[in-house]
Formats: structure tokens, C-alpha cells, sequence
């Protein structure tokens, strides 16, 4: 059971592709589709340690934590984003918010 | 051998629980499926090596995002069943993309461990003398000083933007208003009045 670099992008393969199927699938609900978003991003990190350990190159470990503030920061805004969505409407269904459309 | 178990069992963990992540009919349940993926993936870092960014993981992801996630969908008073309506429409057209995407990606990653980019690439041992915080150390505030100060300011716009938008003023209540304070004189904040002796002050006169 030798372990090698192409199991772990696998396993981001894997983890990607499920955050794209939550966001087809759950088309409405607007924190499921954040939380797919964290997943792709993690997959995204995945890959990134992955490659920066077999190829010997820590700047791929950077890369990961400017992905991770990204991530954070992101999550921030858009839970601020849908409250305020909420406070407004009082629903969260986003396939009717076309307020912006003009 | 334990490597190779661990591995296994990890990554099972992260693609089963991304899985009910996207699937479960709760968000409270999703959330704390989203939790387990990033602890898994946070062992799985370990394996790699890079024992800090799996800290960092634990510390960003479930200590704070998940938590602010789990605080969002406790609080918004919403109906979720109804937010479902639309799953097994659009089931179909997911899985047919999700499937063309994970053939894509996999076919692309094999070949590039196999004759591509990282053809010769083989896990590192790691150096006895420099941790892998100090590694990252070395690069993060030397070669990559500008990106870090730059995350910092995507931080801060970030806890600016978030804090402008939920804030708000409700019109019916008291506040401190510090520049009224300031700016009261002293003339009309006391008044001295002279009183006769022995007839003391009537409240009609006070005000």
C-alpha cells in the first residue's frame, strides 16, 4: 500500500467534483453552496501540500495559506451578504434575487 | 503500511463526509459534516508533512468558519425542505458534469505524476534540522513578504465589509451621543439661583 503523489490528488479530485455536485444540486440554498465553495477550496489546498511535499518546494505551503485567508475571508462576507439577504426578505431563496438585475 | 491505513481511512473520511456535506437534508447536519472533511483533510496534511497548515486548518476552518457557519444557519429562521425543491431536477445534470469533471481531473493528474511535471517526484524526507514552521518561516517573510502583507488588507477588508454589512441602526433607540455632550455650554448645563433664606425652592421654579 505505497501511497503516492497521484492518490492524494485523487483524493482532491474527489472532494473538487463533490463541491461542483453541491452547487448544481443544491441550486436554492445559498449555505449549502458556500459550504461547497469551502470544499472546492480545500481540494484546491489539498493539492497544493500535495505537490509542494513531493516536489520539495515549501512555497506551495504559502500558496495553500493565502488560499486558506482567501477562503476565510470569503465565508465572512458572504454569510454577512446573505443576513443582510435575510433581514431584507425574510428567505433566503436565491434563484428569485434578481433585485439587482436593474 | 500504517502510512498506507491511515491514508485510506483519512481520505475515505474526507470523500464520505464532503459527500453528506452536499446531500443531507439538514444544514446543522451539513455543517457539522463539513467539520469532519476538514479534520480528515487536516490528517491527511499531517501525512504530507506540513504539520502547520493542518494546525492552521483546524484552527481557520473549524474553529471559525465552521462555527460562523454554524451560527448562520441556527439563527436564519428558515424553511429548508422547500429550499430542496429543485434536487433531483437538477440530479441528472449533476452527475453527468460532476463525472466528465472527475474523469478530466484524474486522467490529467495521472499523467502528469506519470510523464509530466512532477514525473520524479518522491516524497521528501524531512530534514531533521529545519521544522516545517521554520521552513515555511524562512519563505513566508522573505520571498513572499508583499503577499503576506496583502492577505493581511484582504482580512481587514473582508472584517470591514461584514461589520458595514450587518450592522445597523435601529431609529427607536437611545444613544450616547458623544459630540452633543461636547458641545452642551455650561450655561445651559447649570443655573445658579438665589434663595431666600428660610423660604426654600418650589420644583415649579426649577424648571
Amino acid at each position: 500500500m505505497v501511497v503516492g503523489l497521484q492518490h492524494y490528488l485523487a483524493v482532491a479530485a474527489i472532494l473538487f467534483t463533490i463541491g461542483v455536485f453541491g452547487i448544481f444540486v443544491n441550486r436554492k440554498n445559498v449555505i449549502i453552496i458556500l459550504m461547497s465553495i469551502e470544499l472546492i477550496l480545500l481540494a484546491v489546498n489539498i493539492n497544493f501540500v500535495a505537490f509542494s511535499t513531493y516536489l520539495n518546494e515549501v512555497s506551495g505551503q504559502i500558496m495553500a495559506m493565502f488560499v486558506l485567508t482567501v477562503a476565510a475571508a470569503e465565508a465572512a462576507v458572504g454569510l454577512a451578504i446573505l443576513v443582510t439577504f435575510f433581514r431584507n426578505r425574510g428567505d433566503i431563496a436565491v434563484d428569485d434575487a434578481s433585485v439587482m438585475k436593474g | 503500511m500504517l502510512q498506507g491505513i491511515a491514508f485510506y481511512l483519512l481520505a475515505a473520511t474526507a470523500v464520505v463526509s464532503g459527500l453528506l456535506v452536499v446531500t443531507a437534508r439538514n444544514p446543522v447536519h451539513s455543517v457539522l459534516w463539513l467539520i469532519l472533511a476538514f479534520f480528515s483533510a487536516a490528517g491527511l496534511f499531517v501525512l504530507l508533512g506540513a504539520e502547520f497548515l493542518a494546525m492552521l486548518l483546524v484552527v481557520v476552518y473549524v474553529g471559525a468558519v465552521a462555527v460562523l457557519f454554524l451560527f448562520v444557519v441556527m439563527m436564519l429562521d428558515v424553511d429548508f425542505l422547500k429550499l430542496r425543491e429543485g434536487f433531483a431536477r437538477y440530479l441528472p445534470l449533476a452527475i453527468i458534469i460532476a463525472g466528465v469533471l472527475l474523469v478530466e481531473m484524474i486522467l490529467v493528474s495521472v499523467a502528469v505524476v506519470q510523464n509530466g511535471a512532477a514525473a520524479d517526484a518522491v516524497l521528501g524526507a524531512p530534514r531533521p534540522d529545519v521544522s516545517n514552521v521554520e521552513a515555511i518561516g524562512r519563505v513566508l517573510y522573505t520571498d513572499y513578504v508583499y503577499f503576506f502583507q496583502a492577505a493581511g488588507i484582504v482580512l481587514l477588508i473582508a472584517m470591514i465589509g461584514a461589520i458595514t454589512l450587518t450592522l445597523r441602526h435601529k431609529p427607536h433607540i437611545k444613544r450616547q451621543n458623544i459630540a452633543d455632550q461636547i458641545n452642551r455650554p455650561a450655561a445651559k448645563a447649570m443655573e445658579v439661583k438665589t434663595v431666600q433664606s428660610g423660604q426654600g425652592v418650589s420644583p415649579e421654579e426649577l424648571l
